[in-house]
């Protein structure tokens, strides 16, 4: 690319079109929408004579396998798999509403790349050819000039794993997902330090068979992870205690037996609390203590002080409240979880607090016991082989010395810090790959990402949608759609191993392609040809089913392959206790933890509250959206097409504030959103408002999306970093009201 | 005659929507109207709330004012399973129905007839659930003859406490509500 930016601009419309196409307005053909003839009414209407395409979900990360279902070679719906023991035949709404990833008009359609023109920088539409060529030379020059390392991976999703390949071919190992640091990094990590093993995903919670659930801030149900909401729904059908600790009455609030509206930032003074209380009353399983544990007695000195009586001061749940609930979760066990969450990026003492809970589950022994934590399997395929990768010399860490040890991912903020060139950072990256993940809306701070960006020779972005990161990318690739495509094997982890495939439903439309196709064909533009050995992805699907005795055309007929072989799921049936901490154990005080000079047993720290007139920022999921990738889905949007602000009825009052009407939001940085309509409710704190996250958008390109709702990451503007491994608290931001008509 | 009807357990409804998304892509419910949703029926104060969530949709009822007022005889009520269904080719779109609908079932779809749920009897006729039933992750609906002592519907109408909607509109609706 010959033209060089001194700041890239975002591209708001992609306009420039030298072919004479314009991707502008316009596009939407209602008559490209595929018209099913009423079948309602009428004896006889069949629905037989449809085809069905074995499918896993991509709307989120839960994978589920379901099948595509085509009418007069239309696509009408999508459907569970009954043998995916990841959905049990049934999809959330997302999944249901996966057709309108394929039908959006608004997607991008073929390659882009950024050039001057007219003095202005614009989007020009291109070939692939041509694309790559821009790419491959870029990587060529960094590879030559900074040295291979320097250029980073930002992804999310199955496509991903293409890329990362490509990349670690091409001699950098520097790749990151927004899910370690920015939502569950911390989960794993305490509970790797407290059992020597992570939650993963989907959560090796054994819900279905829970007696007593207990939730901190966790909303299922809102957050629609599949198997864990069905798992979730009939454990409370069957009648089993739900404990919720949320400063909102959320959905799962209102199955509760015991709604505790915490004071947001002090979850981990009732943890402690109910850890004293456990030992105190001597609630827990003594035996699996004994047996299974390391360093009860500093646990119990440490724990010493923290009484009901001093956490209520801090969390306004009162002293008998915290007993009675602690002595529920005792009379359950072990079959009581204390749900170790999954976005838990909250305040930067995030590890710490996990552990609090995982030490309570410890504690009750419900730790490889039914209705616990189970031991999961997984199908073991065994892996496409390729060349040795070039062993790279430099990782992001080098511009971390001495911080966030046990981070055993890499930070995407940590990337996008050591993207901009300080003295005392080297690696400074010079290019990124970004696929499938729109970091401005993933990653805090947004106006440093953007800062990040500006330090960059290349930025290419890989997507469906044209989101915001796309207006700042210099190659735009289009990928097609999850029912477009082939992708590899899900193997994921379960009570029982099985594998998944996807196989395409219908063509890629316009002129996307696979990430396969993509990861591919640029890598033999890079003189990498070796690393792709195979020509197309039925022969690499071939290669891989073959190890294990299956071919592709028995997996496009039923979608789902279960193994047979299997370990136990749990001690009492025979599982062999195994602990892969320092000590063996299950370890309530931290040995590693403490050898890094951090607390070996969790200890309270105070969070900044509020100042007068600002609530604190809270932030979620709806069950019909996914991040900020659905807002535009023409099925979903249908549904959900904004956010609200949930505002206390006695906060509104004292703002004047009239349900539904539109605020903007200020935040303590005097950031401010787009506008968002409140929502006056009985169902949240008077210190704290919420809104569900993945709106707000300010990219034209996605047209019902657009300045719908507001974007609670440009609101926050500052974190808490996790010492232990560097994740992002993001509830540390305050924000105050606007009148809409001030903007 | 059967008696066809639904039960849906609130207390294990989550209100996802699934069901909204399901019908929308099963009967190609045009964009911006939906034949069934879901309600957050909130009471009482911080902290003292309680909840309860509905999947709401036509309640197929018995005694129908929309088959009553409708002067084109396109509403009406099947004689195989008790469903109110309306036949799109009478319609004449003239919202009597919806007028008197206690429910708000009903809607004008854009090419101009009146049209809501139908218990997918598409399906039903080929001895599958409605397709809101059939996909709720939570497994929180049921469907069958409420004339069938046996039926999963009978029993749990039987056995639990549970509500209908809006009953002293004296409209007989054939959904309950378990609580």
């Amino acid at each position: 690319m010959g033209n060089s930016f001194s700041r890239r601009e975002f591209i708001k419309i992609s306009g420039l079109s030298l072919g004479g196409l314009s991707l502008g307005a316009g596009f939407y053909n209602k008559s490209s929408v595929p018209q099913i003839k009423e079948i309602a009414k009428g004896a006889g209407a069949s629905i037989s004579g449809a085809v069905k395409t074995p499918t896993v979900c991509e709307i989120c990360f839960w994978q589920c396998a379901g099948w595509v279902h085509a009418k007069n070679g239309e696509p009408w719906k999508i459907t569970g798999n009954d043998a995916d023991p990841n959905s049990n035949g049934r999809l959330c709404p997302r999944g249901t509403g996966g057709i309108g990833a394929y039908l959006d008009e608004d997607r991008l359609r073929t390659p882009l790349i950024r050039k001057v023109v007219d003095g202005k920088q614009t989007f020009v539409e291109a070939s692939w050819d041509e694309a790559f060529t821009v790419i491959a030379d870029k990587l060529k020059k960094i590879a030559e000039e900074h040295g291979p390392e320097c250029v980073a991976l930002f992804t999310h999703g199955s496509g991903g794993s293409y890329f990362k390949h490509l990349l670690r071919a091409y001699g950098s190992n520097n790749i990151t997902a927004p899910s370690y640091a920015q939502c569950r990094g911390p989960r794993e990590e305490a509970y790797l330090l407290t059992f020597g093993e992570g939650v993963g995903s989907p959560e090796r919670t054994d819900i279905r068979d829970a007696k007593c659930i207990v939730l901190i801030g966790s909303h299922l149900g809102e957050n629609m992870h599949n198997t864990q909401v069905q798992e979730f729904a009939d454990a409370v059908g069957q009648g089993a205690t739900v404990i919720c600790v949320d400063p909102r009455f959320s959905t799962a609030a209102s199955k509760a037996k015991h709604w505790l509206p915490i004071r947001p930032g002090t979850d981990l003074a009732l943890l402690l609390s109910w850890i004293h209380v456990i030992i105190k009353e001597k609630l827990y399983d003594e035996e699996y203590v004994a047996k299974y544990t390391a360093g009860f007695e500093e646990l119990k000195r440490e724990v010493a002080k923290y009484t009901p009586e001093w956490a209520y001061p801090i969390t306004t749940i009162k002293p008998h409240v915290i007993v009675e609930t602690a002595r529920e979760m005792a009379r359950h066990r072990p079959s009581t979880i204390v749900h170790p969450g999954r976005h838990v990026t909250w305040y930067g003492d995030d590890t710490q607090r996990v552990r609090a809970g995982a030490i309570i589950n410890a504690l009750l022994g419900s730790w490889g016991r039914r209705g616990g934590f189970y031991y999961p399997n997984k199908a073991s395929v065994p892996k496409y082989k390729y060349p040795k990768y070039p062993t790279p010399t430099k990782s992001w860490r080098d511009a971390f010395p001495d911080l966030y040890p046990l981070a055993n991912l890499a930070l995407a903020n940590g990337i996008c810090d050591a993207t901009i060139p300080k003295a005392d950072k080297s690696c400074a990256f010079k290019g990124w790959l970004v696929y499938g993940t729109n970091l401005l809306h993933t990653l805090p701070e947004p106006k440093k990402t953007v800062e990040a960006i500006q330090n960059l020779d290349l930025l290419v972005a890989i997507d469906l949608m044209p989101a915001e990161i796309t207006g700042y990318a210099d190659v735009v690739l289009p990928e097609c759609s999850y029912l477009e495509r082939y992708d590899d094997l899900r193997a994921l982890p379960g009570r029982v191993p099985t594998i998944a495939l996807r196989a395409p439903a219908f063509e890629p439309k316009y002129n996307s392609k696979p990430g396969w196709w993509i990861a591919r064909e640029l890598g033999i533009k890079m003189g990498l040809e070796k690393y792709f050995p195979w020509k197309n992805f039925e022969e690499y699907l071939e290669t891989r089913l073959s190890k294990v005795g299956l071919t592709l055309e028995e997996m496009r007929k039923k979608g789902v392959h279960e193994f047979e072989d299997r370990y136990p799921l749990y001690f009492e049936e025979g599982m062999q206790p195994e602990f892969d901490t320092p000590s063996g154990k299950i370890e309530l005080a931290s040995s590693l933890l403490a050898s890094y000079g951090f607390d070996a047993v969790p200890r309270y720290t105070h969070h900044e509250q509020p100042p007068e007139g600002y609530y604190r920022l809270l932030y979620g999921r709806a069950p019909t959206h996914t991040f900020a990738r659905t807002t535009n889905n023409p099925l979903l949007t249908d549904l959900m097409a904004e956010n609200e602000v949930w505002v206390n009825k006695t906060v509104a009052r004292l703002h004047g504030l009239k349900n539904n009407q539109s605020v903007v939001l200020v935040n303590q940085d005097g950031e401010r959103s787009t506008k968002i309509k409140v929502k006056v409710t009985e169902r949240i704190r008077h210190d704290s408002v919420y809104m569900v996250h993945g709106f707000g958008h300010t990219d034209k390109r996605l047209k019902r999306a657009y300045m719908r709702g507001a974007d609670d990451t440009k609101l926050i503007s500052r974190v808490k970093v996790d010492p232990i491994m560097g994740g992002t608290g993001m509830r540390v931001n305050f924000v105050t009201f606007e009148s809409a008509g001030v903007s | 005659m059967a008696r066809y009807g639904m039960v849906i357990d609130t207390k294990k409804c989550v209100g996802c929507a699934d069901c909204v998304v399901a019908c929308k892509t099963e009967n190609n419910v045009p964009d911006g109207y939906c034949r069934d949703w879901i309600v957050e029926d909130v009471r009482g104060a911080f902290p003292d709330l309680h909840m309860e969530i509905r999947s709401e949709r036509c309640n197929h009822c018995e005694n129908a004012p929309c088959v009553r007022c409708c002067p084109t005889g396109a509403s009406y009520t099947d004689e195989d399973y008790g469903v109110v269904l309306v036949d799109k080719d009478l319609c004449t779109g003239c919202k009597a129905c919806i007028a008197s609908c206690p429910y708000d079932a009903r809607y004008v779809h854009p090419e101009g007839y009146v049209d809501k749920c139908t218990f997918c009897m598409h399906r039903v006729r080929e001895g599958l659930d409605p397709a809101c039933v059939a996909v709720c992750p939570t497994k929180c609906m049921y469907f069958g003859d409420l004339d069938d002592a046996n039926s999963e519907v009978s029993k749990l109408i039987r056995s639990r406490p549970n509500h209908a909607l809006i009953p002293e509109a004296g409209t007989k609706p054939k959904i309950f509500y378990l609580l």
